[in-house]
């Protein structure tokens, strides 16, 4: 009795961690007879295509370019999903092995993986996306995040009725200081009376802090925060519910992609920066097709690229505000206004302001 | 800003954020007590959350309304003492090592939870729910001067509820035959039996106790903090509950306070960069506040912290 009740319970334990790595199985099929010889694959972090996010936006961009270029999935255009960090480099391997002419690591935890599965397949073609990597046969994808930025910053500058707005980044970085900066510009070109908080919750993870600074924040009389803290923005985004329940006007602006979603039922997603990694995906396998990869180089994408910008959800931004969002965007594509990225920049811009 | 208003910005962010720590802590003690080392803690509370964020999303379906979060609470209960029975198996019955039948927990709760979110949601997250706890102020009480302010006002039911069960764990452990028996389980098993005690279904009561609470504390984390559950809504809330208790001396008032001051460390170390006087101080140190203040406590103020003694040790019947 008590044997097989072991066994029961080892075998219980045992299939739990195979569970985990379950969901998607396709391995190794080689393919055979495509009518085009370009194959494209892509590695996702633990988030999966199905994030609603990063890994899930790039899985669109590679299916619409395959769609477009009628590429068989699986054989084509593929994705593998790593469950844990230990398997970015057995995925890129992989993938490399099986002849695909490009395979794009999703986002920054894949990229000293990426870099040292450059430096052994030399002859392989690899993209990394939000980050910048050594090595003549990766492409670096990044993101002009200060310029979408800088348009939200608008929006809030132009919307917040006291004058008051906050900034919950998730790590202090060099990334996340571009959020920033293009903020705080955006913010004092609307209206240079408005302060700005700002605060690191030096976490991507932790629900709690955002919601600690967030109420921080609004104490103090800020009406809108802007977060550029993954997980730890769910924290902002309860803390301004309560206080909309409550009666409180304050609001939220998310990041990265469209968190209408997240606002709901209170409403308060005011508007948010979103990162179009379908769009930058999309366009560096085209590039590669046509025999133009951009190998060791870094591709920003900003608005001119339609790689960042304002989300499609604006029922709750004034009319005349996204009037002046359009200007402000034809300026910044035009080289009219430079959008500042770090701090430095950030005390020049204001310089030049006065 | 007033050294009331900052008061009153961190204390009740304190009690927000030790919510979830104080009923899983409190889960911890009832297993410790009885002799159960329960590592699996920060796997039932992610259970937990996981089953609280479901439960919630189908209460609102079903049309439950406001009620869905407390339902969800009762299922996460009944679902992680389920889970938790099988570290009772393995690590009573079967006598196994009570350190990696935990570790084990931890894995499959992870393991399954994200398995069970894409079969059920075709999504790598939970939707976000809309009926949440939400913050209020206590009638009556919040208008008490500076104690209403401070403790009653612009909190969480929950949190209230957090204090009142560990009043109520505290009272079950030291002022009831049961809690005798359990603590006597954990101290001397054999002594016990000799008396008559059925060690084996003692033992079980505290580790599915412990997985009731968890789990509570889980579906409490979503209905009132994340809104939605995710592979990193829990990662680590449930190995500081462990921390918790036993800086709480495997006590349930113990595991109360120390739930609450990390809270309060956490919370200082969040707001003090916008607090006037402390904000002049470098950030880093606001940032390594909590830890600091832990190990400063945990070194001088708490003194020595005895686990109960057959604390680890598998009973078996007649050996000596």
């Amino acid at each position: 009795m008590k044997k097989k009740l072991g066994l029961m319970v080892t075998a219980m334990l045992t299939a739990g961690t195979i569970l985990a790595g379950c969901g998607n199985n396709d391995d190794g099929k080689t393919s055979g007879g495509d009518k085009k010889d370009f194959k494209v694959a892509m590695v996702t972090d633990t988030g999966g295509v199905d994030d609603k996010s990063f890994n899930q936006s790039a899985w669109e961009g590679l299916t619409k370019f395959g769609k477009d270029n009628s590429l068989a999935e699986n054989k084509g255009y593929k994705y593998l999903q790593s469950t844990a960090q230990s398997d970015y480099k057995p995925n890129l391997n992989s993938l490399i092995r099986q002849k695909y002419d490009l395979v794009f690591g999703i986002g920054f935890l894949m990229g000293t993986d990426v870099e040292t599965v450059a430096k052994q397949q030399p002859d392989a073609k690899l993209a990394i996306v939000d980050m910048v990597v050594k090595g003549d046969n990766v492409a670096n994808i990044t993101f002009a995040e200060h310029e979408g930025s800088f348009l939200v910053g608008l929006v809030a500058g132009m919307q917040s009725k006291t004058n008051k707005v906050g900034f919950v980044g998730g790590v202090n970085s060099e990334l996340i200081k571009k959020f920033e900066n293009g903020f705080k510009a955006g913010v004092l070109t609307a209206n240079p009376d408005a302060e700005v908080l700002v605060q690191y919750a030096e976490d991507f993870n932790k629900a709690e802090k955002g919601q600690q600074i967030a109420n921080t924040f609004y104490q103090q009389g800020a009406d809108i925060i802007y977060h550029a803290a993954g997980g730890t923005g769910m924290g902002v985004f309860t803390e301004a519910k309560n206080r909309k329940k409550n009666g409180e006007n304050v609001w939220v602006i998310g990041v990265d992609r469209d968190q209408h979603e997240e606002g709901m039922p209170e409403n308060v997603t005011l508007t948010s920066m979103v990162k179009r990694v379908d769009q930058a995906v999309y366009e560096v396998s085209e590039q590669t097709m046509a025999g133009k990869f951009p190998g060791g180089k870094v591709v920003e994408f900003g608005l001119k690229q339609d790689g960042v910008g304002i989300a499609p959800t604006q029922e709750n931004v004034k009319e005349d505000v996204l009037k002046s969002v359009e200007d402000y965007k034809k300026k910044i594509i035009d080289g009219e206004v430079k959008v500042p990225k770090t701090d430095a920049e950030y005390e020049e811009f204001k310089a030049n302001l006065k | 800003m007033s050294f009331m208003d900052i008061l009153a910005l961190i204390v009740p962010a304190a009690i927000v954020s030790a919510a979830p720590l104080i009923f899983t802590a409190l889960g911890g003690v009832f297993s410790e007590r009885s002799g159960v080392v329960n590592i699996g803690l920060e796997g039932l509370m992610l259970f937990g959350a996981f089953i609280g964020a479901v439960t919630i999303y189908y209460g609102e379906q079903l049309g439950l309304g406001g009620a869905s979060p407390w339902v969800s609470f009762v299922v996460a209960m009944i679902v992680g003492a389920l889970f938790a029975s099988i570290h009772a198996v393995a690590s009573i019955s079967l006598k196994a090592d009570q350190v990696v039948s935990g570790v084990a927990i931890n894995f499959l709760a992870a393991g399954l939870a994200i398995f069970l979110t894409k079969k059920i949601f075709n999504a790598g997250q939970t939707p976000v729910i809309s009926e949440r706890i939400s913050k209020s102020d206590i009638p009556f009480l919040s208008d008490i001067p500076v104690i209403g302010k401070l403790f009653f006002s612009n909190a969480y039911l929950t949190s209230y509820l957090a204090v009142f069960v560990a009043l109520i764990v505290w009272y079950v452990l030291y002022k009831t035959p049961f809690g005798l028996r359990l603590r006597s389980v954990g101290e001397h098993p054999m002594a016990a039996d000799t008396m008559g005690i059925n060690v084996t279904k003692t033992r079980y009561i505290g580790v599915l106790l412990s997985g009731a609470l968890a789990g509570l504390g889980g579906a409490v984390y979503v209905a009132s903090i994340s809104g939605n559950f995710t592979h990193s809504t829990i990662t680590g809330q449930g190995f500081m509950a462990l921390a918790a208790m036993i800086f709480g001396k495997w006590h349930p008032l113990g595991a109360l306070g120390a739930a609450l001051f990390f809270g309060l460390a956490q919370a200082i170390s969040i707001s003090g960069t916008q607090i006037p006087g402390l904000q002049d101080i470098p950030k880093v140190f606001l940032l390594i506040a909590p830890y600091v203040l832990t190990i400063l406590a945990l070194a001088g103020l708490v003194g020595r912290a005895d686990a109960p003694k057959a604390l680890g040790t598998p009973y078996e019947k007649g050996k000596r």
